[in-house]
């Protein structure tokens, strides 16, 4: 017994070889982190003046995906799919922005709180649904995308409303030095706040349990139904999260929903979470997130047409899970 | 499910259950006249046979699109890519007109279809890539492909072929739309190909239980092939259609349709998950999302609503179907 406990207290001594396991299970979220290395390289050799302005503008620009594809982590992770995200962030963006008008800034720390709460509901509505009706998650995700959209546009008919100066100012600038962008800053804090506490409780085991073996894991006792809506209503929190990041960045909120729903779920399999559930995490779909945006970026400075940037990530998407699944046959038959 | 639904009490509910499973499209086309009634109620004589051409002929692209989402279904899978190829279709088929003539531009549609089709098959039935990812993600690629077409020929661009106006908003008798000459043989083509054909019986087989088709000899990537083909080329069929009922062709103009014709084959009974529905349910669920649209509009309730009543519609009727098929 003593002898198998050994190398593990060995490789906890040392650091380095804890860097080393860490990175193997990591493996795809690692790669993914030095191609994006790569891309900013190559970005830098492409249009020398990218620099500060270019890394602040692109840490704004993928926050609410990025946030959006952690929503779709969690919630791809216990084996389902939400294709509301993209309405649900509409919904939260637009009430966000239609409270905050107009209202004292203190009033804004309430509405933060009452639109996180609403993304709460939202993704126990979801959840329930799932639960309850026994329907297919893409449908009922489907059909309630279309139902949050709606309400989005109850609440507004046009892109209107405003944003508080403060929450404006957690994304919009860099932190002491000007290179560390705030809305990188404020992703990391938001996904490792919500995301790492979950991961490591029990229902965060419960959620990957669920997704890798729905029966295994209802007769190892896993309450299976409670754990698929908290995966829903954590991906509703990052919805609402997604939104405000909208807002914040915007200034305003617009009730149509953007392309939010079918990139994160380009970002999810990217960033290395199987589709069948149980397996990845929210790291690797946000540098899934980076890349897709940088990818377009270099091509802009290629001055080659924006269009063919949507090609290239549709390629991508296909490409990856082609390959992915090539070597899963592979492996099967060998 | 079946057997536990039978020695239910109450005999009318376990009958009512049978009918649901067995004929879905008899509780549809009830559904439908409620509909109709209503929309009648709301607005006195607004039912005339102008209205039911109106209804006729903007469901035809929906019907022929969810047309695409049933035959994809009953194999397990989905198309995404329906409102990505209807739109290139028919965009397309714009910028030929000019120099080129309809029937070129037609046939560069129609190829260029295929082409999606063939590779979303292949996708699909050879490298087993999830439908759901393989269609999203080539209808990133023909939409910016379609993208970057669109500005290669500014300059060429003229706009919707007359024939294609005639064929899609046209109508004859009041009542009957000219689409109809191209969506009845579409749809007998469906419904016999299904009915009547191998072909039709591998879909369902196929989506039934994969590893029983797989072991009665059924090869599945190849059923697989000809249905995203035959997916993409309906797809098509319905572009040309949609820009001549709207006169617009421009790169995204059927996106709106897809969610809508998931919605349709959803209604018409059709399972997500493969080897149960049909193609007659689809036509009737497109006309019930059509006569409700209008019903909601006449009634002066806004867009937001609309969409709202659509989402919960589709949630309560596959729950309801989800229930008395038993299954999960």
């Amino acid at each position: 017994m003593s002898t198998a406990v050994g190398p593990i207290e060995d490789a906890r001594g040392r650091p380095a070889d804890a860097l080393v396991q860490w990175a193997r299970r990591n493996g795809w979220s690692v790669s993914l982190l030095g191609f994006f290395a790569l891309l900013l390289v190559f970005t830098k050799l492409i249009q020398p003046n990218y620099g500060v302005a270019g890394i602040q503008g692109l840490a704004i620009s993928v926050l609410p995906l990025a946030l959006a594809a952690a929503a779709q982590a969690v919630v791809v992770i216990s084996g389902g799919l939400d294709l509301s995200i993209g309405s649900m962030m509409a919904l939260t963006s637009v009430v966000a922005a239609v409270l905050m008008k107009g209202q004292p800034e203190e009033f804004g720390i309430a509405v933060v709180i009452g639109v996180l709460l609403l993304g709460l509901v939202l993704g126990a509505i979801n959840g329930s649904l799932v639960v309850v009706t026994r329907v297919p998650d893409i449908i009922v995700t489907l059909a309630m995308g279309f139902v949050w959209a709606g309400c989005a546009l109850l609440v507004i008919k046009t892109p209107g409303g405003a944003a508080t100066k403060w929450l404006k100012d957690l994304v919009l600038g860099s932190l002491g030095v000007e290179w560390i962008p705030k809305a990188a800053i404020a992703l990391i804090i938001v996904v490792a706040i919500v995301w790492i506490p979950v991961r490591r409780s029990n229902l965060g085991l419960s959620i990957y349990a669920i997704g890798s073996n729905r029966l295994a894991a209802f007769r190892s006792g896993v309450p299976v139904g409670r754990t698929k809506i908290a995966a829903y209503v954590l991906t509703g929190l990052f919805s609402a999260l997604a939104g405000l990041s909208l807002t914040a960045s915007t200034g305003i909120g617009t009730p149509v929903p953007g392309p939010y729903t079918l990139l994160s779920v380009a970002a999810v399999v990217l960033g290395g979470v199987s589709l069948a559930g149980g397996r990845g995490g929210v790291f690797g779909p946000i540098v899934a997130v980076l890349i897709l945006s940088l990818i377009r970026t270099d091509m802009t400075f290629l001055s080659l047409d924006t269009n063919l940037a949507i090609v290239v990530q549709g390629m991508i998407l296909i490409g990856v899970v082609m390959v992915g699944s090539f070597i899963q046959l592979r492996r099967t038959r060998a | 499910m079946s057997a536990a639904a039978g020695t239910r009490p109450s005999q009318a509910g376990a009958s009512w259950r049978r009918l649901l499973r067995d004929q879905p499209i008899i509780p549809l086309v009830g559904l439908l006249a409620v509909l109709v009634v209503l929309s009648e109620l709301a607005r006195r004589g607004i039912v005339s046979p102008g209205w039911a051409g109106t209804i006729l002929q903007a469901a035809v692209p929906l019907a022929i699109l969810a047309g695409c989402q049933t035959l994809a279904m009953l194999t397990g899978g989905i198309d995404l890519s329906v409102g990505a190829v209807a739109s290139m279709a028919g965009f397309v088929v714009a910028t030929f007109i000019h120099n080129q003539g309809l029937e070129a531009g037609l046939a560069v549609a129609l190829v260029a279809a295929t082409l999606v089709g063939l590779m979303n098959g292949i996708g699909v039935g050879v490298f087993r890539v999830h439908p759901l990812i393989m269609t999203l993600g080539m209808s990133l690629v023909v939409l910016g492909l379609a993208n970057a077409w669109q500005i290669l020929t500014l300059q060429t661009f003229t706009g919707v072929a007359e024939e294609l106006r005639t064929l899609g908003s046209g109508r004859s008798f009041e009542v009957l739309p000219n689409s109809l000459v191209v969506f009845v043989p579409v749809v007998a083509l469906i419904l016999l190909g299904l009915r009547r054909t191998g072909f039709g019986r591998l879909l369902y087989a196929v989506g039934d239980n994969p590893i029983a088709a797989r072991l009665s000899g059924a090869r599945s990537w190849q059923v697989l092939v000809v249905l995203y083909v035959i997916s993409a080329l309906l797809a098509a069929i319905a572009g040309f259609l949609i820009s001549g009922l709207t006169n617009v062709a421009s790169v995204n103009l059927a996106e709106t349709y897809v969610l809508p014709s998931v919605a349709a084959a959803v209604i018409g009974g059709t399972s997500i998950m493969g080897g149960r529905g049909g193609y007659s349910g689809t036509i009737v669920g497109a006309l019930i999302l059509t006569v409700l649209s209008s019903l909601l509009s006449s009634l002066g309730y806004p867009e937001a609503v609309r969409q709202i009543l659509f989402g919960a519609i589709i949630v309560a009727v596959a729950a309801a179907y989800t229930r008395v098929t038993g299954e999960t």
